[in-house]
């Protein structure tokens, strides 16, 4: 079984002595997940080159167009293959599976970078000041530091369009709520641990809440539905209540008002 | 008035279901979909429908329902439940034309734990993400998102339907959902103890009753973790059965998250109305997993249904043998069928 091969502009990081380049396994595993399922693990970390290598794979496996694989879920350091048995054996698809992983290029995925505005504190962010209280920070500098970094969608999971965010400076890691809440309110921007997310409607949630963003990260009435995916870069950008609520209006009638530009 | 179903009492969880949400998986939305997707079909096929068009899945007991159309004609398929029309008891598995203003009533299960309650031509209800399915907690399909309540109206798609005979299948030949449920071992098997693994695949478990259409929890023996219980977090599949720290395992399965942090030492295979099971009922409510690997056809009634709508050319899971009026139903192809092999 081939491992997975580094090209392009993953590679130069990947080779060299980068702590995390152990964290990416040599041979990917191939678990079968019951009778229609199939994870291919890349790794078992939360970690960006394992996370580069998923979406990478994962669409690579979209572009193969195999026969019988229904859908794909990427997640922190796996791909996940469903597919219909009737159509495709588990030991005919994990060959054509190791063929997509060793193609050229196998490491590298589009990126798409979204600035998303936030509104922090007070009603959209209920514990800004807790997590400046915990840091020794005043609410300034949080929103600066949060604001001031690029996260990396490492997963959408949980909820529909839920998306989990690597790269949470770390003067802002905080441990999670003991308790955590029946409901949190939907498009949420957040911090649980070593990482950020963003919610797209009202969740149960041990995580805090720094601030809401107007933007419709899940939409039914648009023609595709969800704005981010696994890869995705995202910063965000902080914004005074009134323009939030001119923003959220505006988001209302359907503008994306999130700003994406896509590099190769 | 335009035709509908009205439904007078929904029982004590009723939505409308078909075979489920497709190819939004990668953005946190599970498949939905009916819980026993062989009934979906038996009861869609008794009225000549498409077999995979959306149905009224009702759980534990049936309810009540009425005609709002000049005809109609229904079927109700699943577990065991008693059915009359206007008083007058209805035979298992058979189709019924009916005017307006009849009234049916499901009573509470005899065995297995949910029904499907099919109508000719189907419900007139739109799609969302190329599903009616009902996913209540993130309130998408269905009736805007709900479960049905005590007046919903639920537009039908025919005003009548022609005179035709109705239909019925003998019910010895349906697939029965007793017998152990069978499971391929993994994704995270290596994460539970030699004895863990072997109390898994020996214990009995009973379905407890904080189970839904998201997960079934289990009781009865803990299964032992090799070590830590956290996993980063990866994908679930439909079946998956993860053990938590409680070490007891919980099979997750319509509704289910799509990602999740919990090791899964098994997965439930897809075939078969084996997940019908009906809490602390009857001793066949209890299961065991003692199969290392799926026995049955594995194309029976989980995954050949994506958004492209397959036509059923798919064997059953049991050899029928139905004696109604439509003998291609449940016919088709049962003479062969896959060897346990995936």
């Amino acid at each position: 079984m081939p491992g997975i091969r580094f090209h392009g502009k993953g590679a130069a990081t990947m080779t060299k002595n980068s702590p995390s380049a152990s964290l990416l396994y040599d041979t990917p595993r191939f678990l079968q997940a019951g009778d229609s399922a199939l994870t291919v693990e890349l790794g078992n970390a939360v970690d960006i080159r394992i996370n580069e290598a998923v979406a990478a794979l994962e669409q690579n496996i979209s572009e193969a167009g195999i026969e019988g694989v229904l859908e794909t879920i990427p997640t922190y350091r796996s791909v996940q293959v469903v597919y219909d048995p009737a159509r495709i054996r588990s030991r005919d698809l994990i060959p054509r599976l190791a063929e997509v992983l060793a193609r050229p290029g196998a490491g590298v995925a589009t990126a798409r970078r979204w600035v998303i505005p936030v509104c922090y504190g007070g009603e959209h962010g209920m514990d800004l000041e807790f997590v400046a209280r915990v840091h020794n920070l005043a609410v300034d500098q949080v929103i600066a530091i949060h604001s001031g970094a690029e996260y990396r969608v490492y997963m959408i999971g949980f909820s529909p369009g839920f998306a989990y965010l690597g790269g949470l400076p770390d003067p802002l890691h905080t441990p999670r709520r003991d308790t955590p809440r029946t409901l949190t309110p939907a498009r949420s921007i957040s911090i649980g641990g070593i990482q950020a997310a963003v919610s797209t409607m009202p969740v149960p949630s041990g995580w805090h809440m720094l601030g809401q963003t107007p933007v419709r990260i899940f939409d039914l009435t648009r023609p595709e539905p969800f704005l981010l995916r696994t890869g995705d870069r995202v910063r965000f950008t902080p914004i005074p209540h009134a323009e939030f609520q001119r923003l959220d209006a505006a988001a209302e009638k359907g503008d994306i008002i999130a700003r994406c530009e896509e590099t190769g | 008035m335009s035709a509908s179903l009205i439904v007078l009492d929904p029982g004590i969880f009723a939505t409308l279901q078909d075979m489920g949400r497709w190819g939004y998986l990668r953005y946190g939305v599970s498949n939905s979909g009916a819980m026993d997707r062989v009934s979906l079909r038996i009861a869609n096929l008794l009225v000549g429908n498409d077999p995979g068009e959306a149905a009224i899945e009702f759980t534990a007991v049936g309810g009540a329902y009425e005609v709002a159309a000049d005809s109609c004609r229904i079927a109700v398929a699943g577990g065991r439940f008693p059915v009359a029309v206007d008083g007058e008891p209805v035979p298992p598995l058979t189709s019924c034309t009916l005017g307006r203003g009849a009234r049916i009533v499901i009573g509470h299960a005899v065995s297995g734990m949910r029904g499907y309650l099919a109508v000719a031509g189907g419900f007139d209800v739109s799609k969302t993400l190329g599903s009616v399915s009902t996913h209540v907690r993130f309130g998408l399909g269905g009736l805007d998102g709900k479960a049905l309540d005590a007046g919903s109206r639920i537009p039908l798609r025919n005003p009548g339907v022609p005179p035709d005979r109705d239909r019925y299948i003998d019910p010895a030949g349906v697939p029965c959902s007793d017998g152990p449920l069978r499971v391929v071992m993994g994704p995270q098997e290596d994460y539970f103890s030699d004895t863990g693994k072997k109390t898994f695949l020996s214990a009995q478990y009973r379905v407890s009753d904080l189970s839904d259409r998201m997960g079934y929890r289990l009781e009865g023996p803990e299964i032992e973790h090799a070590g830590d219980f956290n996993i980063v977090s990866d994908g679930i599949a439909p079946g998956s059965i993860q053990v938590p720290g409680s070490r007891l395992p919980i099979v997750l399965l319509a509704d289910r998250q799509t990602t999740g942090g919990y090791p899964k030492i098994a997965t439930a295979s897809s075939t078969g109305t084996a997940w019908d099971k009906r809490p602390r009922a009857t001793p066949s409510g209890s299961r065991r997993c003692p199969s290392r690997r799926p026995r049955s056809n594995i194309c029976a009634c989980w995954t050949v249904w994506p958004a492209s709508q397959t036509p059923f050319t798919r064997p059953t899971p049991r050899p029928c043998s139905p004696i109604g009026c439509l003998p291609e139903i449940l016919s088709t192809g049962s003479a062969e069928r896959p060897k346990p092999d995936f």
